[in-house]
Formats: C-alpha cells, structure tokens, sequence
C-alpha cells in the first residue's frame, strides 16, 4: 500500500472553497456564555456563584475525577446564573452562565510559562489538565489522560492530526497557515510530555500551503516531520492516520499508544502553545461558519460557549430556508435542534444546509451491492450488521465486529439505497455494551 | 429565526448521488449495445421478444404487488433489468408467451415470494430462463436462428440437419469437424452467429460492461475470474480457450450476471471464491456434460452457495493481522 494511504475511504465533495481562503477573525464579544460543566465525562463542581465577578481566563468549576478538565470563563463580566441549558447533543447539561462586560479583562493567573521544555513531564501533564485542554478534533477526549500513557507502552511518536478530512471545515487549516508557530511550539511541549523523539504532522494533500507553511516553519526542527497524506475521507481517523503515516495498524480494541504512538490535533497543540507561551487556557477555538445557507461564511476565533445563534448573527445570518444545523462536519456532525445551542471546546464548525440538502431521502432495501465494503475503513461489514441490528441479534453483531466501527459514516455516505447504516451499528453498539455489563455483573455477583 | 422546522437526525448527514433507482437505470443503459446486436442480427422478432419479457416482470410486479397490498416497486427499474436480461438469455425466437409468462414466474416466484429486490436468493432472469427451457424445451430450444447471410453458418457440413444449433452445440456434436477454431472468432466477437439474443455479440456486451465500469457499478473482479478459470480449465482439456469465451452466454453472464448484486457476495474474498465456482462448473458442464451450455446453471447453482461464502469467506478487519502478532 503507498505511503498516506489506507484501505477503504471514499471522496465525498469537500466544499473547503467556501471558507479555506478567509482568514481566521475574532468573533464579537458575546453577550452571554453557557460554560458546560460536563465537557467530559465528568460533572465539575462550580468554583463560583451567581453574581459573582469574574475575569477572562478564571477557573470556574474544576472535579477530583481523573478524566475530568476544568472550565475558565471566557470573558470577564457578571455570572448570571447557573442553570441547566440544552446542549448540542440533546442531553441537557448544567452551565454557569456568564453575562460579558466587554472588556476581556485577564485573570491574574493567566500568565505564560517559563522555559517550558525544562519542566518535567508531570509539571507539562498538570499545566494541559489545569488549562482544561482536551482534544479539539471534536471527539473532547482529555489531554492529559491522553499522554499520561502507561509506563509500559513503548511510545516512540506524536502524531499531530492536521488532516481535517471533514468536507467544509477549515478551522485546522487556517490555523496551520496562520499560526505554524503555535502549532510547531505545542507540538515541541507535546513530545517533551511524552519523552518522544520523534513528531509527525500529517496533512491532507489539498491543503498544500498548510504544508508548505509547516515544512516551512519546522525546517529548524529535526525531530518534526511534515507529511502530506492523500485526500481521503476519513484521512483524520486516528487509526486510519497511524496507518497512513506509520503503516502501523492499531489491533482491534487496543488504543494509539499501542503501537507507540500518540495522536492530538494540531488545534490541540495550538491550545497547548497558547496555554504555556500566553498564559491562556482553553476558553477559544476557530470555528469554521459554512453551508449553503450560511449567508457570509467565515472562520471565527469564537469564545467557547458562545451560542450558534450569536455566531451565524454576526456571519450574515442564515441565507435561504434553513433545513439543517450541524455542530462539526457533514460526516460524524451533531445535528442540532436549535440555533440557541452553545459551542463547546470541541466544536470545529456550524454547518448550516438548506432545507432542500436536509431532505430525508427514500430508504430502500439493501440490494448487497457491497459499496459499504469496500468503503468501510475498518474492513467491517456494514450491511450485515445492519441486518444483525434490524433483527436485534446483538451476539451475532458482536461477533461481526460492531464494535471496532468508528462511526466515520462512509457505509451511510455509499449506500444507493440510503440505508441508515451508521444508525443501526449504533444502536447494535449500545446494546453490546448493555449486555457486557450485565455479563460482568452477573460474573461479580 | 424557524428553529422549529430544523431537521435532527443522525450522522453522515451527506449521501452520494448514486442511488438504487438510478443504478438499476444504468444496468438497462449499458445492456442496449447488445440488445440492438440482437435486433440486428435477428429481426424484429427481437424487439418483440424484449417487449414482451419486460411486460412479463414489470406487469407481474405491478399485479402482484397490488394484490398484496404491498407499495408497488416498479419505479426501482429492477423488474425491468430483469425482463431486458431474461430476453436476452433466450434465443431469439421463442414465442411471445412464453417470455411473458416467464417473466411472471421470475418475478413472482424467483424475486417477490422470497421478500422483494434484494432477498431473492437466484438471479431472476437466469432462473426464468431455467424455467422456460425446462417448461417448453422444444419450443425454447428451436427459437435459436442464424442470423440472415451469416457466412459461418455454412462452414458447418450438413448444416440443414443442425440449422438450429449454435456453435458450442455444433463444438458439443462434433459437427466443427475439421474448420478451424480460429475461422469462428470473428463472427462469435461481432455476433454474426446462432445464440440467444443478447448474448452473441462480443463487442456489444463489452461496450456495455465498459460503461458499468465507467460508472463504477462493476469491478473486473468477478468477470475476469470468472472468465480467467474457464480459460484455464478448458485449455487443460485441449480445448479452444478463446472459442469457448466468445461464444455461448459467457461475457453476458460474467459481466451481467455474475455481478448482479443481490446473488453474489458481497466482499472481495468472497466474490473471487464465487466467480471460480461459476467457472469452474461452466467448463466442467461444457466438457463433459450432457448440455452445451453451462454460463446460466452454473451461476445459478453458485448463487445457492452465496450465503455460505458469505459466512466464512469474512473480510480481515483493520488490525487484525497484527492482534495475532501481539499475542504470539
């Protein structure tokens, strides 16, 4: 197999051209924030109370729990309140509502760090959790967790994941030719906190300047390689990425670190740079505004928990019959019930499509065409484990792999018959989940 | 702001264009080449032929499904594929009725009473075909015609007692005698020869496959595999290998029937273990079986076994390989 390539994946059409020429700009100041206390998997207990004054950069809530980040307010002004909002996945959840003063005033402990490669890997680990970094690529998974590995797996490389193999969004890509500075010093403090040699940066071939820029920018850094992969959806899946860089392949239900290697979005990296260099924890992000029915598309650098609604507002609101608002890509996205959603940390951009592109096409039966094979990046069979969850067998789904599936959605993307693929693995996927618990239940007692 | 209207379902929230209706329509496009063959080299009678097996299938969807009270399906173009390839696997000259008659057997029998497109478990034209030749075997049997002037025709020595036979008949009887095998290639790849109506013409089908191929409905895979052990299997027994890929059904049946979607598996693995079978028995009936002919039996007893390659013949899934690696 070449080099940057993988099997399966397919080319759907990328609609960068509306936003990968326009340059990251700051969104306006909020009028509110909705800072989630649930950004993980675990709740945060909040740090202040209604009425209380805070600054931009504060901490507002924090947790005991190993898997949990804490949350900074990401404007200076009055808290509102603390109360329960709906988020972008339906659930509601429990925010502290910030009302902003305008000014942006810093906190005093957003300061940079000094010589941050001279810390140890601990002091690096304890600074990225205490920024409330997690993974910016959408998944929200914690950084800290991420490169505390076990002593016992042999890590050699840090891969920095700057394929944005998503159509539409270009939030990474601008941050790649906006700011290779940024990316190539986090990617720096990264492999010192995971005592490794060696970085790879992988970049799809259609964004040649990114990789130009970062070629450019890690010139004077050996250990940094920038490589172009091929443009292929899903290119930035962390298992599909390893392969096409590394040529390793992560066995079934084992992690990155596996194979000695570790993955973090190159927005991850950013937001590592910004935390020891400016002091800043994560409290902003670019969020690529895009879609047909989107009427001025942009990339904003937006405060996090800022409202849809407030960011396509400034974008020239919605533009034609709004059918379909999606938190992050066409292809893994959340579509979302409301435009007053709040943006999380790990919200890459607010598609807005038609009504005419949401329409719901007719589903047929599945006539054994066999595209969801060949397209499946993880070998799987989709429509076969379509038919498993259809008939409710979930041993037999099981036994077909559910639950190696990554959900990247290419199945659902071939299907002539536009059968809910994704969906039923989903669902197949859950309930092996309920049944291993029960098992093991059941075992303990 | 019509928040209310927002639509919320699941990811992918992009499809592609390709759509079911629009393939099936694609299948009948690339089948027009070797249909217009068949009126070419055989008359009218052709066209009366494909009209009325399609009449056949898509009427007897329509009825049958009305009947049932079932949604009527006939705009997923699949019954027409149906009746065009069930047309085309019978000679030119079998009565109307017949077709049409066939066409209602295939598509209820065949397709509708095992659950509709995608569950039937047999190809349906080739089962239809299987039906008439077994149901009228004179009268299926004597429809075969040399085309007008076809010169090879006369080749053949007594060729009055056999003026029905097709070349692979003729090879089956012995009756090529001591013409040489390579005097029949041209007009087997133009389709100048005795056959079924749209399975004499070579070059036809091909272009036809050539434009699945472009439109990425087919993969060589199961064609060339398919054609590729037959090949090798009949050149084994001392046989012409060419003669036998040009004449008789086998470019239509590797390229048109093979690679029907719903009666073959669905993975790589699988696909080639299929199209082996099908050649296999192809060149195992053409030489030793009491038939001159094997393309429709053979896919037809290999579509049997699909559901058992497609149980064991799994693809690796990502990882794997290395999972037993580690563990060793």
């Amino acid at each position: 197999m070449p080099r940057g390539a993988f099997r399966g994946g397919i080319h759907p059409p990328e609609n960068k051209s509306l936003t990968s020429g326009l340059p990251i700009v700051p969104a306006q100041q909020p009028s509110k924030v909705y800072v989630l206390l649930h950004t993980t998997s675990c709740p945060l207990n909040p740090l202040v109370a209604k009425g209380d004054q805070v600054l931009k950069g504060q901490k507002l809530a924090d947790t005991d729990q190993k898997f949990g980040v804490p949350v900074h307010s990401p404007v200076s002004g009055k808290v509102a309140g603390i109360s329960t909002v709906r988020t972008a996945n339906g659930h509601d959840d429990t925010a502290i509502i910030v009302e902003s003063d305008g000014n942006d005033t810093l906190h005093e402990s957003c300061v940079p760090v000094k010589n941050p490669l001279s810390l140890s890997r601990d002091e690096i680990i304890a600074a990225i959790r205490e920024a409330g970094i997690v993974g910016m690529g959408g998944a929200e998974f914690p950084t800290h967790i991420k490169l505390a590995v076990p002593p016992s797996a042999k890590v050699d490389t840090l891969l920095l994941n700057g394929a944005e193999c998503e159509p539409y969004l270009t939030a990474d890509h601008r941050l790649m030719l906006e700011r290779p500075q940024d990316v190539v010093a986090g990617a720096q403090i990264l492999m010192r906190a995971l005592d490794v040699r060696k970085c790879v940066i992988a970049i799809e071939d259609n964004k040649p300047d990114a990789v130009q820029a970062l070629t450019k920018e890690a010139a004077s850094v050996p250990e940094i390689e920038v490589m172009a992969v091929r443009t292929k959806y899903p290119q930035g899946a962390e298992k599909q990425l390893i392969k096409s860089t590394l040529g390793r392949e992560v066995p079934p239900r084992c992690l990155p670190f596996h194979v000695g290697v570790v993955v973090n979005n190159v927005g991850t990296a950013v937001a590592v740079a910004d935390k020891f260099y400016r002091g800043l924890p994560l409290v902003e992000r670019v969020v690529t505004i895009t879609g047909s029915a989107a009427a001025k598309p942009a990339n904003l650098l937006a405060k996090i928990g800022t409202t849809a609604a407030e960011l396509v507002e400034q974008c020239g609101g919605v533009k034609g019959e709004l059918g379909k608002v999606i938190f992050g890509g066409p292809m893994m996205g959340q579509a979302v019930f409301s435009l007053d959603v709040p943006t999380s940390k790990g919200t890459s951009g607010i598609l807005l499509m038609t009504a005419e592109e949401a329409r719901q096409r007719e589903v047929l039966p599945c006539i054994r065409c066999g595209r969801c094979v060949d397209a499946c990046p993880m070998r799987l069979e989709p429509a076969i484990l379509h038919q498993w969850a259809e008939q409710q067998f979930w041993a037999e789904a099981d036994a077909y792999h559910a639950c190696d599936c990554i959900e990247c959605g290419v199945c659902a993307f071939e299907c002539p018959s536009k059968r809910p693929l994704v969906q039923a693995i989903r669902h197949a996927k859950f309930e092996i989940g309920r049944l291993r618990k029960a098992a093991k239940e059941r075992g303990a007692k | 702001m019509a928040e209310s209207t927002l639509i919320v379902s699941p990811a992918p929230h992009i499809r592609s264009g390709v759509t079911t209706p629009a393939l099936m329509r694609d299948v009948v496009i690339s089948l027009i080449p070797a249909c217009a063959a068949g009126v070419y080299f055989f008359g009218a009678r052709a066209l009366v032929s494909l009209a009325a097996a399609i009449v056949g299938t898509v009427g007897a969807e329509y009825i049958l499904e009305r009947i049932t009270g079932r949604p009527v399906t006939i705009g997923d173009w699949s019954a027409v594929v149906t009746g065009v390839l069930l047309a085309m696997v019978l000679p030119p000259h079998v009565p109307w009725w017949i077709l049409v008659l066939s066409g209602f057997f295939t598509i209820g029998v065949v397709k509708l009473l095992f659950g509709g497109l995608g569950f039937n478990v047999f190809n349906p034209a080739l089962a239809g075909r299987a039906f008439a030749v077994a149901a009228w075997s004179a009268l299926a049997n004597s429809g075969y015609i040399w085309p007008a002037g076809a010169e090879a025709a006369h080749w053949v020595q007594g060729f009055d007692a056999v003026s029905t036979a097709t070349p692979l008949t003729l090879l089956k009887m012995g009756e090529i005698g001591g013409i040489p095998m390579t005097r029949f290639y041209a007009p087997l790849f133009f389709g100048n020869v005795a056959g079924s109506l749209g399975e004499t013409s070579a070059l036809a089908l091909l272009v036809g496959a050539a434009y699945l191929l472009w439109r990425e409905h087919i993969s060589l895979r199961i064609p060339l595999t398919y054609i590729g052990t037959v090949a090798v299997i009949t050149s084994l027994y001392g046989h012409d290998p060419l003669f036998h890929i040009l004449s008789g059904g086998l470019i239509l049946g590797a390229f048109f029937m093979a690679t029907d979607y719903v009666t073959s598996p669905m993975n790589p693995k699988g696909q080639t273990i299929f199209a082996i079978g099908c050649g296999v028995l192809t060149a195992l009936i053409r030489i030793f079986g009491g038939y001159p002919e094997g393309v429709c039996y053979s896919i037809l007893i290999m579509n049997a076994a699909v559901p058992l390659i497609d149980r064991f013949a799994r693809p690796k899934r990502f990882g794997e390989v290395k999972a037993r690696g580690q563990n060793a």
